[in-house]
């Protein structure tokens, strides 16, 4: 490659809320230059389609739709001298750090002193979930439901069902109803909606059937999606006519790049492992935001790019703790999601405990396990949903060694 | 936004047709191919080769959708058909003559090479009479290889290999710009294309063809029948011959595994075949990802490609046994293909010399890398008929949109207005290339075809609206209404 080579102190791969917040704040503690690279037209992330309310609450005081919310992300980061390269992809990473980029007009290469991934999550879509049937058009995500109707002013579909009922199902549902389409199910796996026990009354206020316990077995249609076939608890069957079916939640980390670079992944966010200061394995790359834990609200994601910043401006002046004494964090079965971070560094001097989140694959209850080797190091009664988070402060007792991982267990009653 | 200001083809809303003004009623073609898939786009493009004025008619909205939509994306060698069949020889000739034309047409070709891994002490047991089999089909190459050398060639081969053979000349082609090319290619020398054109009955009065069809009368000379899925109907309604040739669709479905996949194997791993099938392969891609399938199930539905999510849990499952780390590994697309078998193993050549008409039927499952071989007898058939055609004085050689990992890609270039599809680097320069270029994308099939779009990990997450934005108008079925429609 003979591309040329430019530098900055600080490049954040994707402007989304957590990528434009730390970038803002790290302009605001003095680090000259930071550059936000997002491979969309404009910078915002997500919130850019979702185009109603509540976001912006904690960051500005009060309540806004999505796409206003990410304007405002966008001016604060521009005002406070953010560089926001948009229409700007990067292809690939690798240590130095160098970044290989895409634009309009060819390829170049970056070469920052430290690098944040904050590119975000997808949802998983049909493929990957291996449901039968035709593969029919009107087969989608929320993403791509709420983006075509939100800044296309297009709708996909006019009767699809809604597959699960995490929040962005919900998100689903108000974007359906801004665009006049009318779901004919909304269907969930699990006996109760995930995102929480009330939330059913949205559909029902909506006139849409809320069927728990249920899952899509077919996809019908030859062209244009005309039917699924749905099962219920009982195990019956009935066809339902749709022209659409839109996959909602069970978000994946966006993290290709790590995976197809030199960051250890964790298979259970699908995105880098990062220490608990939100380093990945090579410490001149960091992660924040959903790409880390799949997936949580703007504000959340909003207020943890804030708080990197003062990591990252210490990384950038030398007084990090080195990163290579550390607990290797993990989880085994199937109930538990994911754990992170996924390292926790052994301070010097200890700090009294480690605070570590735990996201649920199902609803359990039982006990949580914490193992090293064939030792239980630490357990607790928890009673789990899925897609729920669990925070837990580890006693840094148990941060003792570096050589043998922590495997987190959760044994159902 | 620096979209190209067009009308919309499709004014009243329905699928227009590939209106070609000299397709007029009385116009008589030398030859009419029925049938735009693998076989029909190299036939169309040796017999342009050769002087003829071709035209193709394709019953589908866009080209390549029957069975050329869904295969496994190898050239063969054809080191395992059955020694002195037509397969054999088809294969070896198409084989040629892809290597000696495919950078002319900028088609990607990859010499992976393929192992035949045996699991079994029966499958072992047959590895020698493959090695024999290849050496009589001319591919001299093929060698017994030892385990160790499968496992130091490909290190992330499961346990319980037993032996294999290494055939290096089996490689990766692109299944979709390859018969795109010929016909481009067909396309350059005066060939036309009729999209959505369904050939309901003809006639022969001694000279000259009569074809009824959705679109009206067409007139030729000759018609060469590559209707794939479709071949025996059409055999039937135009040569009235009952002779032995029924389809009987067997489908494969495949898995595809995301790009992070491609490096656990650099081969194509084979399974030692059995009669009916080539069995389950797991297999690199030109487009970076890696493929399981296909599974061998006979079915009646000539257009039902859907897949069983029990099937392609097997086939992860089998892709996991073969390849353990692929454990690790996202599951990037799905998808079925229907392949055009009889009730015989082999090729179904038929042909009505007295009738200008010629079959070629009943390609099953090597129609990639057999096509050009195929396209040779059809281009025999018809100058030994007695047809003086005057070939081109020069042959023009367009080149196939680079939509591969091997080359460079549009995105690489300047002027390329930015990516639309994140997850597979199409680029919106490519996507209006194919919306507005020669013989346009259709469909959001035919567009993905052309460029790749939404085929990758997130399936249309992030590009659906781009995409129903700059395909609007475009398709029969568009990919999202304008709201006033919407609510209709």
């Amino acid at each position: 490659m003979t591309d040329p080579v430019s530098d900055c102190d600080v490049a954040v791969i994707g402007g989304g809320p957590s990528g434009l917040a730390l970038a803002t704040a790290l302009r605001r503690m003095g680090v000259a230059r930071v550059v936000v690279l997002e491979r969309e037209s404009e910078a915002g992330g997500i919130p850019r389609h979702c185009g109603h309310p509540p976001f912006g609450m904690r960051e500005f005081g009060r309540v806004l739709t999505g796409p206003r919310y990410a304007e405002r992300l966008v001016t604060a980061a521009v005002d406070a001298g953010v560089t926001i390269r948009s229409r700007t992809t990067v292809t690939a990473i690798s240590p130095g750090p160098l970044l290989q980029l895409a634009t309009p007009e060819g390829t170049e290469r970056l070469s920052p002193r430290r690098v944040v991934l904050a590119t975000g999550v997808r949802e998983t879509p049909r493929s990957a979930r291996l449901v039968s049937g035709d593969r029919a058009l009107g087969v989608l995500t929320t993403g791509a439901l709420q983006s075509t109707v939100y800044l296309k002013s297009r709708a996909p579909c006019r009767r699809p069902v809604i597959l699960g009922s995490e929040l962005v199902a919900f998100s689903a549902l108000l974007t359906c109803r801004h665009a006049g389409i009318q779901p004919v199910a909304m269907v969930e796996s699990e006996p109760r909606p995930v995102a929480w026990r009330a939330a059913t009354a949205l559909p029902r206020l909506m006139g849409v059937p809320f069927c728990a316990g249920s899952t899509v077995t077919r996809i019908h249609g030859n062209g244009r999606v005309t039917a699924v076939t749905l099962r219920d608890a009982a195990g019956v069957e009935k066809t339902l006519t749709c022209d659409g079916v839109v996959f909602s939640g069970r978000f994946t980390a966006e993290a290709t790049l790590a995976r197809m670079g030199h960051l250890e992944t964790d298979p259970g966010t699908g995105g880098p492992r990062v220490d608990s200061l939100g380093r990945c394995s090579d410490p001149d790359y960091f992660a924040v935001g959903n790409v880390v834990h799949p997936a949580d609200t703007a504000g959340r994601c909003w207020r943890e790019g804030n708080a990197l910043a003062s990591t990252l401006v210490r990384s950038l002046a030398g007084e990090l703790p080195t990163a290579d004494s550390a607990v290797p964090l993990e989880v085994a079965g199937d109930i538990i999601r994911y754990v992170y971070p996924q390292r926790l560094p052994l301070a010097r001097p200890p700090s009294p405990e480690a605070g570590i989140r735990i996201r649920f694959a199902r609803a359990a209850r039982g006990r949580l396990v914490v193992r090293r080797g064939n030792e239980s190091v630490l357990e607790r009664r928890a009673r789990v949903l899925p897609e729920r988070q669990m925070q837990w402060r580890l006693p840094a007792s148990i941060l003792s060694s570096a050589d043998e991982p922590l495997v987190f267990h959760f044994e159902p009653e | 936004m620096t979209r190209q200001v067009h009308e919309p083809p499709f004014p009243d809303g329905r699928l227009a047709r590939d209106t070609d003004p000299s397709v007029d009623p009385g116009h008589r073609f030398d030859v009419i191919v029925i049938g735009a898939g693998v076989v029909g786009c190299a036939v169309a493009r040796r017999l342009a080769l050769a002087g003829a004025e071709v035209l193709v008619v394709e019953k589908a909205a866009d080209i390549l959708d029957g069975a050329s939509k869904g295969n496994s994306a190898i050239l063969h060698t054809g080191f395992d058909a059955p020694p002195g069949s037509l397969e054999q020889s088809c294969i070896a000739e198409g084989y040629a003559e892809f290597l000696d034309i495919h950078e002319r047409l900028n088609l990607p070709l990859v010499r992976s090479g393929a192992l035949v891994v045996a699991w079994t002490p029966e499958q072992e047991a047959r590895l020698d009479g493959i090695v024999e089999q290849a050496h009589r089909n001319d591919v001299e190459d093929v060698v017994r290889i030892s385990i160790e050398e499968a496992g130091n060639r490909e290190p992330g081969l499961g346990p319980g290999a037993l032996g294999a053979v290494s055939v290096p000349g089996e490689s990766l082609v692109d299944p979709w710009s390859t018969p795109f090319a010929y016909l481009l290619q067909a396309m350059a020398h005066g060939t036309r294309v009729l999209r959505g054109c369904v050939v309901e009955n003809g006639s022969f009065d001694g000279g000259c063809w009569t074809l009824q069809t959705n679109q009206g009368e067409l007139t030729t000379t000759h018609v060469v029948n590559c209707a794939g899925l479709y071949g025996d109907l059409v055999h039937r309604a135009l040569s009235g011959d009952e002779a032995e040739f029924h389809i009987h669709p067997r489908k494969g479905q495949f898995v595809v595994y995301d790009k992070s996949a491609c490096a656990l194997s650099s081969s194509i791993l084979l399974p030692v075949p059995t009669e009916t099938t080539k069995g389950i392969v797991v297999c690199p891609t030109v487009f970076g990802n890696l493929l399981v399938g296909p599974t061998a199930e006979d079915q009646e539905s000539r257009d039902d490609a859907s897949v069983e999510a029990d099937t392609l849990a097997m086939l992860k499952r089998e892709g996991e046994r073969i390849l353990p780390a692929l454990a690790g590994h996202a599951v990037t697309a799905i998808y079925a293909g229907l392949r055009p078998a009889t009730e015989r193993k082999e090729y179904r050549v038929l042909e009505d010399a007295a009738r200008n008409y010629l079959c070629l039927g009943g390609i099953r499952s090597t129609g990639l890398s057999a096509a050009l071989g195929l396209a040779n007898i059809a281009a025999r058939w018809l100058t030994d008929g007695g047809s003086a055609f005057v070939p081109p004085r020069a042959i023009d050689w367009p080149a196939a949109p680079a939509i591969s990992e091997h080359g460079e890609r549009d995105w690489m270039r300047a002027g390329n207005d930015g990516m639309v599809c994140h997850c597979e680097l199409v680029t919106r320069r490519e996507v209006l290339a194919a919306l507005d270029g020669p013989l346009p994308a259709r469909s959001l099939a035919g567009l993905k075809r052309r460029t790749r779009v939404t085929m990758g990990r997130c399936q249309g997450f992030y590009c659906s609206a781009e995409l129903a934005d700059l395909a609007a108008d475009r398709f029969e079925e568009p990919l999202a209404r304008a709201p006033e429609e919407a609510t209709g």
